[in-house]
């Protein structure tokens, strides 16, 4: 050991420490590399630490420090230069529920705990049986709400309703043959026209005798006290019938016949109770709505019409067959051409006058009618990208397997398409849902349109209510605007999961 | 003896089939006229039905109401335009409005966006966070919201035009709107608007035979001095020939009001920040995502072929990402001109406003006006789309060289 600490190479004594290399990560790293690293950057970091302290500094202020808490009316907030709370508090009734009766706002409410139950579990990817749930809040959840929001009852079911919708398209073919007919007295292709006419009128007839025992069981049953009860029976054995032949006879066909069974069932409880066979809940008219309520029914009355409509618009520009292609190209590129507020005014002024004179439409209904068509466009745009994401072969193999067009494409291709486009049909529910604004143009209170309604208050009339106003509704706005674009972010991420590195 | 190929068969009823039905066949055909039957019966069923009811409100169809006088005012217009003049008139009127704030938008918002993405691109921590947060809270709130927040909230809180803000002495803001000097024109102006054209001409063809040279002989040409010297220069010197082609008529306060210089509507000033700003969110995160979408390395290849850093961006970095950038952006400019018709919810006198409003309250003609209505939309977008595919050929054409 000794001739080593004496042998001349070897270093005597220790180095002097060095200092500790300079922190690149945690707080003061990031300080140190990513603000203060040069002269230039620091005085980017003073003058947007200036600009934040410019925006930041006065919002807190106005919404919190100065802000009024209690009062009663303007008084209250006349003095101070801060938010008026009070005032959104005297408000919130009319921004969440617009002239909804009082006592019947628990309808609104258990529409929303409702809405969130089916919702929660939809979006949670963990959660199983998404088909149910997806069904039930695309299908049954939109009739129920219509029931409770605007309440009312059903004078009949499916017969009555297909037995309705049968004569109306045959009134109006037979309406066309006669239109024809007299036509023809004075036109110059006279016989053509005859000829084309009593052709129409003749298929409206035989279409006359072929659902004449439809009809005739319906007028049969309008005379009896329980007409709904025994359309629905009816209606559950020809509908549970269909689905047992349809599923396979006695080899195959008990599954579909249980959930058919089991799917009326559902609906007889729904109906005995809300009572919709002898009236149902009191009707609220769709003008008294307003606020979130209105906001909140077009989105997502929006979202579940328009998603059905997207994807035929979507399956018929791919389509090999000419007319329909045309078709819809023609459809998708005019609704996406021009602004939704044209397409509004396009709905409220110009579709009455295309609907038979005795047939009027409600303001929301002809609203929702505009936003479905336009937003369908958009989804169908959507809903070709993925279409276009499918490899071929998923197609051509389904071929091989000698499953028609349409089983190929509703159990291989659309499938697979629709969890590709789950970000963008997010990404366009949120346009939709601030695109929704927009109907308070035409006339209807929504969460904007309340707002604007409110200011004109004079028990309420301050300067400060202005920016608290827009304060709150933009909170909620962004709330709901952020967290739907946080998701769809989560969902690309876990869609994505594969390709990440 | 060798044998011919022989030809396949003309099989020209296959060929009919295809063309008739797509791969269904004669199956697509029947489609086809069953489709075809349903929608001659909805259109059947719209036409009487308008007929009907137009007949029912007194209405006389077509557009012989264009002719009429309109009898009504509009508070800007780009045009002389009195109440006695037509309704064809009002039309135009309004789309020049609209036009009018949709330039000035793009312009803005354009800006705006690049200043934004640029932040959002910034390595200073802070300040791409600012860029961020502007992103998000501007892009999650409705448009119609942010315009009624200026119109009403920002814009109506402003002082009363005798304690308007003075912006320099020269402009003056106050909720009667923006009062800015306005331009005169002088006996300077015509040559100088001459000289002014010929030289952004000459420029143009400068910077073209600069280019040719580059790619022809491989012979570099510095052209900015002359550039310069063209677009700047020369006017100074037309302007010290011939006196000055404008000079400005500064506004002045007369009373409650402004007299002298023009006035802006605060509506337009409303709707133009509000679309401005909304658009420039979305411009921003595409100027980004075009920026990022260039990959690292050709920054690196610029570098090793001893190109210099903005050398390198000018020419391999920006035109790759534009490639990225444009087809979106112009999609955002589309945007922001439909956007434009929300003008009707504090009523500036856009088309939508002044036409499918005022004109259609007045003259009941609503399947005319809004057909009118939708149609400048439409074709408006129809030619930005034929341009973007004109665009898109000619950049995967350069790409397939």
């Amino acid at each position: 050991m000794s001739d080593i600490t004496s042998s001349g190479y070897v270093r005597q004594d220790l180095l002097a420490e060095r200092p500790a290399p300079v922190k690149t990560t945690g707080f003061v790293g990031l300080v140190r590399t990513r603000l203060l690293n040069s002269p230039t950057n620091i005085l980017i970091t003073i003058v947007s630490a200036l600009l934040l302290w410019f925006t930041v500094v006065p919002s807190v202020k106005f919404l919190f420090v100065d802000a009024v808490w209690t009062g009663t009316d303007r008084t209250a907030c006349l003095t101070e230069n801060g938010a008026c709370w009070p005032y959104i508090q005297a408000k919130l009734p009319q921004l969440i529920y617009g002239f909804y009766p009082e006592a019947e706002r628990w309808r609104v409410d258990l529409v929303l705990i409702l809405s969130v139950v089916l919702l929660l579990p939809l979006l949670i990817p963990r959660l199983p049986a998404k088909g149910i749930n997806a069904s039930l809040f695309f299908f049954a959840f939109p009739v129920v709400a219509f029931f409770l929001l605007h309440g009312g009852g059903i004078t009949g079911f499916g017969l009555s309703w297909t037995a309705g919708l049968l004569q109306l398209f045959d009134d109006s073919i037979i309406g066309a043959g006669q239109a024809l007919l007299s036509l023809s007295k004075t036109s110059a292709i006279a016989p053509l026209l005859w000829v084309l006419g009593n052709l129409v009128v003749l298929v409206g007839t035989a279409i006359y005798w072929l659902i004449f025992p439809l009809t005739w069981l319906r007028d049969q049953l309008e005379g009896t006290g329980q007409s709904v009860w025994t359309d629905f029976a009816i209606t559950t054995i020809v509908v549970s019938l269909i689905a047992f032949m349809m599923g396979g006879g006695v080899r195959t066909g008990w599954r579909p016949l249980a959930w058919s069974i089991a799917t009326f069932a559902a609906i007889a409880a729904v109906i005995k109770l809300m009572g919709l066979d002898h009236g149902g809940l009191p009707v609220v008219q769709t003008r008294l709505w307003g606020g979130l309520l209105v906001t909140l029914v077009v989105s997502v009355a929006g979202i579940v019409t328009s998603l059905p409509i997207g994807i035929a618009l979507a399956l018929g520009r791919r389509s090999t067959i000419p007319l329909i292609r045309i078709f819809s190209i023609a459809f998708i590129e005019f609704w996406r051409g021009v602004p939704l507020i044209t397409v509004l005014f396009f709905a409220t002024y110009m579709l009455p006058l295309f609907l038979p004179g005795n047939f009027t439409v409600d303001g929301l209904v002809r609203a929702l009618i505009g936003i479905a068509l336009f937003t369908g466009a958009y989804q169908a745009e959507n809903v070709r990208g993925g279409l276009a994401a499918i490899p071929r072969g998923q197609g051509e193999a389904a071929a091989a397997l000698g499953l028609s067009w349409w089983k190929t494409t509703s159990l291989i291709v659309l499938p697979q398409a629709l969890r590709h486009v789950i970000p963008n049909l997010v990404n366009s529910f949120i346009s939709l849902f601030k695109d929704t604004s927009l109907v308070s143009i035409v006339a209807l209170f929504d969460l904007l349109g309340s707002l604007r309604a409110s200011f004109a208050d004079p028990k309420w009339s301050a300067p400060s209510i202005l920016f608290t106003g827009f304060a709150f509704v933009g909170i909620i706005y962004f709330l709901f605007c952020f967290g739907m674009s946080r998701y769809s972010l989560f969902v690309e991420n876990r869609l994505n999961a594969h390709r990440r590195n | 003896m060798s044998t011919e190929a022989r030809k396949p068969p003309a099989q020209i009823a296959l060929k009919i089939r295809r063309v008739l039905g797509g791969k269904a066949g004669w199956n697509g055909v029947a489609v086809q006229l069953a489709f075809a039957a349903v929608l001659g019966w909805i259109g059947y069923e719209i036409v009487s039905n308008a007929r009907a009811n137009l007949e029912n409100q007194h209405i006389a169809a077509g557009f012989g109401f264009l002719r009429n006088n309109a009898g009504f005012d509009v508070n800007q217009t780009l045009i002389s335009y009195t109440g006695s003049d037509t309704f064809l008139r009002v039309f135009v009127v309004g789309l020049l409005n609209t036009l009018v704030v949709s330039v000035v938008g793009i312009f803005f918002a354009t800006v705006i966006g690049f200043v934004v993405a640029l932040c959002r691109l910034s390595p200073n921590w802070l300040l791409s966070r600012v860029g961020e947060i502007y992103v998000e809270v501007i892009r999650n709130l409705p448009v119609l919201f942010q315009i009624l927040f200026w119109y009403l909230a920002v814009l109506a809180a402003l002082p009363n035009p005798r304690q308007s803000i003075s912006l320099l002495g020269i402009a003056f803001v106050s909720n009667r709107g923006l009062v800015i000097p306005q331009p005169i024109g002088q006996a300077g102006l015509d040559p100088f608007l001459a000289v002014l054209l010929f030289g952004i001409v000459a420029s143009l063809a400068l910077r073209t035979y600069a280019r040719r040279a580059l790619f022809q002989r491989g012979q570099v040409i510095r052209i900015w001095p002359y550039v310069l010297g063209l677009l700047f220069g020369l006017p100074l010197v037309t302007m010290l020939l011939f006196g000055l082609p404008f000079t400005f008529e500064l506004p002045q306060l007369k009373g409650f009001n402004f007299a002298g210089g023009s006035r802006i509507i605060p509506e337009f000033v409303a709707l133009t920040l509000a679309l401005s700003t909304y658009t420039a969110a979305f411009i921003a995160e595409i100027v980004r995502a075009g920026i990022l979408s260039v990959h690292k390395g050709q920054m690196e290849a610029g570098a090793s072929l001893g190109l210099s850093r903005g050398t390198t961006l000018r020419l391999i970095v920006v035109p790759q990402a534009m490639r990225v950038i444009v087809p979106p952006l112009t999609n955002q400019y589309l945007n922001l001109t439909k956007n434009s018709s929300l003008a009707v919810a504090i009523g500036y006198p856009d088309l939508v406003s002044v036409w499918a409003g005022t004109s259609l309250s007045q003259t009941g003609q609503a399947i005319e006006i809004i057909a009118m209505t939708m149609g400048v939309y439409l074709l408006i977008s129809l030619i930005t789309s034929a341009i973007m595919s004109v665009y898109g050929w000619r950049v995967s054409r350069s790409l397939g060289a």
